[in-house]
């Protein structure tokens, strides 16, 4: 009888990650790619897609995921001091509106509009949401979920800001390439901006507050005023996607507050792994493609969005990234017994 | 002024609907001064603690610190004046590593106000602060997650926390629940050190002998009530004292 050989799979981390969080001995070339490797490769990708796609349909998808990851990584942010957004879209609705006006009504030029609306649409964001800060839990994701509503249909009622109609011929980008590459550069820009923030003391204080805010009182800091900071830090980052799409669309109406600006970077998020923003960036790298390819399937799109939603939380409920990440940093092996 | 009025309570009252857990209490401490207070299980401690360092609004009554009316004022405005209380239940940030948990202090406004503390020297302070505790430097224990110590460091690891702030006034809730005999031995001596040099600790506790051996005042709490404020053998001789820990386990 022929002996059966079993096998065992063992998991071990690889060395370089014991060493050291912050000080890494770089003995070889291979450290060096190992560590480089989950940096350069996407960015490389991420710059590079546009040129192969050129101005195509695909090509604008590009930009769409841009402008979703960047709602999306502005989500994580806020859920990083323990705030759940369900309200990303009241960033983007705001930031669209104030790039929009200024120049559909002031006539500025795009590059005075776009910072103007980042920093004044994130302004009006956090004193529209401080007043609630204090709310907990689903009280604040209830605030946030209202508001962009309560604007549309303020625009709607109202007639302000072009009513149903919108702002139309607004001034577009020069050409597709430039709208897509700043696009690009901002979610690098906040991606590789937000890892690093989020690790210093500020940083350190904001997932303080999310973890537990009565010590973080205790040590003496108003949580309140960082929660603040946090917000107008998150939403100058939507203010800025909407600003961008504005521009793009060369229009901006009352579908700036709508759901979908809300739930896709929220999905995303979730998808690819909150609480990294490379997670969420992911994510919404996955999910802004995967619901336009789908669009050929009408009536059932949501449905198996939602199906394929579902499914990604069931097999990897850590998050598309967070498994990823796991998976790199273990070398697998079978040993005999 | 060795005679300073540091903290002053005044009729201090707590409803919590029908359960009056702190009734009408005043005390006067003075700087340098190490209270004691004690009381059986509901008496009331935590929720004094809670009053005084602004984590729980009271029904009436006034808290003043140094003559400031701090009575309602937020945790964290209190925090920066200088009181620094620990927690009973141990809240610490699982997810970092131990000493990180003390980058919340070292970054509020009063720490930074004292100068010093810069991106890179709150570390080695967190560090030089642990190290005091029991947490060796040269140790991996500093470093570990939080989450992966053993009870009797996380309550350490809040002292330090406590410290951190650079308190004028000390507030300790049950510090040594939970905490290995050996603990306790190697802690009491630097708290009885922080004391010497000048700060002001109150500290509830239910290991009698260990505080009486620290502490040259107690107050003893029984239902909300003061019902005596003394030196500890004073207040441990009344009659209304041993009749409330009568039935309930005293040790030491
Ligand atoms: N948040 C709250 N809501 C309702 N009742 C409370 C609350 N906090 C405390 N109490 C009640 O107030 C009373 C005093 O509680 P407290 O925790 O202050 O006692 P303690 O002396 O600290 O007790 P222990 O020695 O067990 O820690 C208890 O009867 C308790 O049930
Ligand atoms: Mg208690």
């Amino acid at each position: 009888m022929a002996e059966a050989v079993r096998y065992r799979r063992e998991r071990i981390d690889r060395g370089i990650k014991a060493r050291s969080d912050t000080i890494y001995t770089l003995a070889s070339y291979r450290d060096m790619l190992y560590l480089l490797l989950p940096r350069i490769l996407p960015v490389a990708m991420l710059l590079c897609l546009p040129l192969l796609l050129g101005g195509s349909y695909w090509g604008k998808v590009i930009f769409y995921a841009c402008i979703f990851a960047l709602l999306a990584l502005s989500w994580d942010f806020m859920a990083s001091v323990g705030l759940v957004s369900l309200g990303q879209a009241l960033f983007f609705g705001i930031g669209s509106y104030v790039a929009g006006g200024l120049n559909f009504y002031l006539k500025w030029p795009m590059f005075l509009t776009i910072p103007a609306a980042t920093l004044g649409g994130a302004l009006i964001c956090t004193i529209l949401l401080v007043p609630v800060v204090r709310l907990r839990g689903v009280y604040f994701s209830m605030v946030t979920l209202i508001l962009p509503l309560l604007f549309a249909h303020l625009i709607e009622t109202l007639e302000i800001l072009g009513g149903t109609y919108g702002l139309l011929s607004l001034t577009p980008f020069p050409n597709h390439w430039l709208a897509v590459y700043i696009a690009i550069l901002a979610v690098m820009l906040v991606l590789f901006g937000f890892r690093k923030l989020i690790n210093e003391d500020f940083g350190l204080v904001l997932r303080g507050i999310r973890d537990d805010d009565r010590v973080v009182m205790a040590g003496g800091i108003n949580i309140y005023w960082y929660k603040a900071q946090a917000i107008f830090i998150a939403s100058a980052v939507g203010c800025f996607a909407g600003a961008l799409m504005t521009h793009y669309y060369q229009f901006v109406g009352r579908s700036a507050f709508a759901l979908d600006y809300t739930i896709l970077p929220l999905a995303g998020a979730v998808v690819g792994g909150p609480g990294s923003f490379a997670g969420a960036t992911l994510g919404t790298f996955i999910l802004v493609p995967l619901s336009e390819a789908l669009r050929a399937l009408g009536g059932l799109r949501m449905a198996l969005y939602g199906i394929i939603l579902i499914g990604a939380l069931a097999v990897l409920p850590e998050g598309i990234f967070h498994y990823i990440e796991r998976k790199y940093h273990q070398v697998e092996r079978d040993i005999g017994i | 002024m060795p005679d300073e009025i540091i903290l002053k309570v005044e009729q201090l009252t707590k409803r919590f609907g029908g359960v009056t857990a702190v009734d009408q209490i005043s005390f006067q401490l003075r700087k340098g001064e190490f209270l004691g207070v004690i009381g059986p299980n509901g008496s009331g401690k935590t929720t004094l603690i809670n009053l005084i360092s602004g984590f729980v609004k009271p029904t009436s009554g006034k808290i003043a610190y140094r003559d400031k009316d701090i009575t309602g004022k937020a945790p964290y405005t209190i925090a920066c004046l200088g009181i620094s209380r620990s927690f009973q239940m141990v809240r610490t940030f699982h997810k970092l590593p131990a000493f990180k948990n003390l980058i919340v202090p070292l970054y509020s406004p009063r720490v930074k106000k004292f100068g010093g503390g810069k991106y890179g020297e709150r570390d080695d302070i967190a560090i030089d602060l642990l190290d005091d505790l029991g947490f060796e430097r040269d140790s991996a224990v500093p470093y570990k997650m939080a989450g992966s110590l053993p009870h009797g460091y996380l309550k350490r690891l809040d002292l330090a926390r406590c410290m951190a702030l650079r308190p004028d006034l000390l507030i300790l809730d049950e510090l040594f629940s939970g905490m290995a005999m050996s603990e306790v031995a190697a802690t009491l001596p630097v708290i009885e050190k922080f004391n010497r040099e000048g700060l002001t600790i109150v500290m509830a506790e239910h290991r009698l002998k260990e505080l009486f051996r620290v502490a040259n005042r107690v107050i003893v709490l029984n239902f909300g009530q003061k019902i005596a404020d003394g030196t500890p053998k004073e207040a441990m001789n009344r009659e209304e004292v041993q009749k409330a820990y009568l039935g309930t386990e005293v040790e030491g």
